[in-house]
Order: C-alpha cells, then structure tokens, then sequence
C-alpha cells in the first residue's frame, strides 16, 4: 500500500490539488492497479530491446521553417488565453 | 449507404442542403433521448452542403464522400467550435484550426453535423466519465454505447450520423462499435495524421472511421488517410481507394483464431463466435488456432505505458495558455478566499477542479510510474513486453494472413455497473489493446446478438491485419457482411 506522504508526493509531481479525502482513495485505487502490474515480474526481458516507435520507423525531417499563423490565427489562439493583457498571458506571481 | 447517397446527390433525387437538414431533424427528434452530440455545427454543415448543392448544379463531378453528413468525436479540432475532450478543463476551448483529418474531411466537401460525446480525454469504456452527459446506446436506453468515442458510435447506430470519426487508444472504437451493432474501425498506426487530435497515449491514438458498413468504413479510411508532415510519425503511404480491394472473394486466406482469446468466452457468446468462423469456412478461408503467448501481459503493459504517456501529455492543461483557469472560478464553488494565491496554486487548483477522477488517478499513475526510481520497474519493463508482444504477432502472421477473435468478452452493460471499481472496467478492453500495443490495424463488426429482456444485443467480432494491410481485414469483413443472413 502506498503511504500517504508517497501520495501527496506524486499529486505535487502531477500538480493536482488534493483534498484530504482523496488521500485515501488514491492509496487505495493506486495500490490495487501497481499490484496488478505486478504481474509483468514473471516476464523475462534478457536480451531485448524496448520499443522505440512500434511500426518502425526511424527519424522524420522536416526543414526547419517558421509558419506564421497570421493575425487571424493568433486572433484565434488568443481568443483561449484565460487572462490578457496587450497581448500578453497574464498568471498569478511565481513567488 | 455512402454509394447510394452519393448516387442519389448525382441523380439529383436529393439535395446535400435537404439530406443534411433531415439528419439535423432526426437529431432533434432522437438525440434528447440518446445523448450522442455535444456540439452541433450547424453553420458549418449548411454552409458545406450548399457548395456541394453548386456544383452538382453546375454539372461537375462530386467525389464519394462529398454532400455526406457525418459527426466527429470531441478529441478532433473543428476550427472556430469548441473542442472539449469532454472535459471541464476545456469547456470554454475553441479550435485555433482544424485537424488534419477535418481538413482533409471538408476539401473532400463531407458534412460536419456536430461533435459527439466521449469519455474525459478518451478515459473510458462507456462514455460515463464525460463531463457533460450520458449517452445511450441506441440499442437498449438502458445501457452504455461503450466508450471511449461512445457519442461517434451511438450516432450512426441511432441513425443521427452516416458516419463518424472515433480515436482508438486501448479499443475506443472498436468496443463501442461492437456494444452499437456498427462498423468501428482502427487503422495501423501511422496511416492517418494524429495532427489535431488532442493527445491521450501518443504512441497508441489513431483516428478511424465509425459506419454502418464494411464498404462505408473504407470509403471515410481513404478520405483521412495518408502522409502528413504535420504528423512525423504518421507513415509514408500511397494514397489508396480502400473500396476498390473488397471483392468479396476470401476464399485460401488463412485466418488465426488465438487459443488465449477463445479460452476466456464463455455461453451465447462463444455460441455466436464459433458460428461466425464458420461462416468463415464456408467463404473458402482456412482458420487456423494460433497462440499470441503474451497476450496475459497486454493489460498491465498498456497501463503502464499509457498512463504514463497520459502524465506528460496533460500536462498541458495548467490553466495558463488555455482552457479553465481556476484564479476566476466563482462559478464552481470556491470561494474568494480560497482561489489561488500565486502561480503553483493555480496549477493544483485548475487541475483538481478542472479534470475528472478517472483522468486524475491516470495521471497519478503515469507520474508514479515515470518518477525517480521507478522508471526502470514500469515504464521501461514495460516497453520491453510491449516488443515480446509485438513479436507474437510477427510470428503469427508467417502462418497466417489474418487474425480473428471477438471485439469484447460481453455485450453492452448498464449503467453504474462497473463505474465502482475500475480494473473491472479495464477489463473490458481485454481483446482491443494488444492491437494498439502492436500497431496493426483492426475492425469490429457485427456478427450476432444476445437476446436479454426483449433486445438483441450486438456481438462484435474482430479481425486483425498485418501492418498496413488495411484493405485484407476490410475486404474479409466485406465479404461476412455481404453474407449475413
């Protein structure tokens, strides 16, 4: 079972606000499904190689170009900022 | 159904305007009821329709899919509508563009009906976790369409869509196709752009098509499909007409049935499957009983990575570019004094109230599973199974050129009756995820019932391809189709 300071140190790592009743469901809900991974301990892995990208395919290039969205596009982007100002993402102080 | 709208659109027997506003007037009548649609694109859609309208008007050729309404899951951007992932944190976003498939789906002149419901950021069997509403499975109002993309499959059962797009991370499409008695798609991964679909598991998503038909589902495959530099890792593909490879004709094909899929059915619906290969036979293929050994390992392989790759791609979600931000939530229930103070707590704050409890525990999970010293025991372990099962399907196909099963181990359940326990509800992605963990591509359709109180419940089963051989599992399941009694 995970210990209460395990779970509210995953919750800060995630940054999900937690309410004291939570605690106690995620030890529980969390420690069941880790149990159940538990599980792959029987599998032997010697020897191989972990999937990179599952079809095979190596390195994709593209040139290395700047796409201007436009004044419309960054309208429509700036349309979903939660708080503006001048055309800056406004947030609550760092510290 | 697609070939014979389109004919109809060319002999002018119908207009797209008139076909459109008729599945707009059968949404109004049955959607109160099932729940499909979050969003309707009605301008969008009207606007389509009559460019089509033009130019059959104007005498020039119309291509197979355009004047053709269809509904999208709310994980695909539709530029200038909302885009929820159905999901609180995104109640209020607005797509800055289009997906790629959407844009491929509008040059093609297809109609937009609306965007459907799905679980919260496609975490989900049944549609429950959305944050707006339930949807019902057309079949019986009493049970869920499956899930994630329950919305998408609902909407064609229910008649409210010719076709839908669905994302299929675990089985998202092709369970919820299997509970809705529909066609459910999911192509190889890399054959259709993830560009603009909102990510859940990156190395697991693809989009696919949701129709009545065998036919209907490759004819919307080759209108999403393709190489997109958008997408660096969608594949690099010819641009094929999958409706041209269905002959109808299987006979020599051999079909593997895996042993460790069959020892886990039981009753009617072992019943119903035994029968379908059958049917199998007498269309000429050779089934043979295979072993795919590692199959025991998919569900906590899937978990693992999955979740994982959840934690990293919803950290987006902050609050601070788009979406909710929680410094302004009056509405939700907290009060002045306990809105954020600085910019951590904004985070805590939005990503409590702002994503569900499944959503939540998921990316718990994958934070746990990527952190400091335990990255070797989950993640890397599991992207090490992940090869030994990728492996067994190479095998496999050496010997044979398809592989069958059914789609899930049950038909639709009821409402709340796994929602307490989540490993329960896990496992009703047991015979979809190994397909997303390898790649391949897979299609569920219909291929009986299970008659319970009064309604016949639809059986999925699942055919699975070798990479990128789209056109033999949708010409197989063309011909059991074109055989049905």
């Amino acid at each position: 079972m995970l210990s209460r300071a395990e779970i509210e140190n995953i919750a800060t790592l995630a940054r999900i606000g937690l309410a004291e009743k939570d605690v106690e469901k995620y030890q529980h809900d969390l420690s069941g499904i880790l149990d159940y991974f538990k599980k792959l301990d029987e599998v032997d892995v010697t020897g191989i190689e972990p999937i990179g990208h599952i079809t095979g395919m190596t390195n994709t290039f593209r040139s290395d170009k700047q796409v201007d969205f436009g004044d419309l596009g960054k309208q429509a982007m700036l349309r979903n900022i939660p708080e503006e100002r001048e055309g800056y993402i406004k947030v609550k102080s760092v510290l | 159904m697609i070939k014979e709208l389109h004919q109809k659109l060319i002999n002018k027997e119908i207009t797209a305007t008139q076909l459109t506003q008729d599945y707009f007037d059968v949404i109004l009548k049955k959607d109160g009821e099932i729940g499909a649609y979050l969003t309707l694109t009605k301008e969008l859609a009207l606007e389509q329709a009559q460019l089509v309208d033009e130019k059959i008007a104007r005498g020039q050729e119309i291509g197979m899919l355009e004047g053709i309404p269809g509904a999208i899951k709310d994980m695909l951007c539709v530029e200038g509508y909302r885009t929820t992932a159905g999901s609180k944190i995104l109640d209020n976003y607005l797509a800055p563009y289009d997906a790629t498939v959407i844009k491929k789906l509008k040059e093609g002149g297809a109609i937009i009906l609306g965007k459907t419901n799905q679980d919260e950021f496609a975490m989900g069997s049944s549609t429950e976790n959305s944050a707006y509403q339930l949807t019902r499975n057309p079949i019986d109002l009493s049970r869920v369409p499956g899930g994630s993309s329950g919305g998408s499959a609902a909407a064609v059962a229910g008649g409210e869509a010719v076709w839908s797009l669905g994302t299929d991370t675990g089985g998202s499409i092709r369970q919820p196709a299997s509970f809705c008695g529909v066609v459910g798609l999911k192509p190889t991964y890399g054959r259709v752009s993830r560009y603009g679909a909102i990510a859940m598991a990156s190395s697991l998503d693809q989009i696919g098509p949701f129709t009545k038909t065998v036919e209907d589902a490759a004819i919307v495959l080759s209108a999403i499909a393709g190489e997109d530099p958008l997408d660096a890792t969608s594949a690099k593909s010819s641009d094929k007409k999958f409706e041209d490879y269905l002959t109808g004709e299987i006979a020599g094909k051999v079909i593997g049935v895996p042993k460790e899929y069959v020892e886990k059915l039981e009753g009617e619906i072992l019943e119903v499957f035994e029968k379908s290969v059958e049917k199998f036979k007498a269309l000429g293929a050779k089934i043979e009983t295979i072993s795919l050994p590692h199959t025991q390992y998919a569900l906590p392989v899937y978990y693992i990575l999955m979740t994982s790759e959840v934690s990293s791609n919803l950290a987006k979600f902050d609050g601070v570019k788009f979406g909710m931000r929680a410094d302004d939530l009056l509405d939700s229930g907290v009060s002045d004094n306990e809105l954020p103070k600085n910019l951590l707590e904004t985070y805590l704050d939005t990503r409590k109230i702002g994503f569900g409890d499944e959503v939540k525990r998921r990316i718990m999970l994958g934070t746990y599973a990527l952190s400091a010293g335990y990255y070797d025991a989950y993640y890397l372990k599991a992207q090490k199974v992940r090869a030994l099962i990728r492996r067994d399907f190479e095998k496999a196909y050496e010997k044979v050129d398809l592989i069958y099963c059914p789609t899930c181990p049950e038909v639709a359940f009821k409402f709340g009756e796994k929602t307490t326990d989540p490993l329960k509800m896990y496992l009703s992605d047991i015979f979809t995820i190994s397909v997303n963990l390898a790649g391949v591509p897979a299609i569920s359709f219909p291929i009986g019932f299970l008659e319970i109180e009064g309604k016949k419940l639809p059986i999925g089963g699942q055919l699975i391809g070798k990479w990128f051989d789209e056109e033999g599992i949708l010409n197989a399941a063309d011909a059991f189709e074109r055989n049905r009694e």
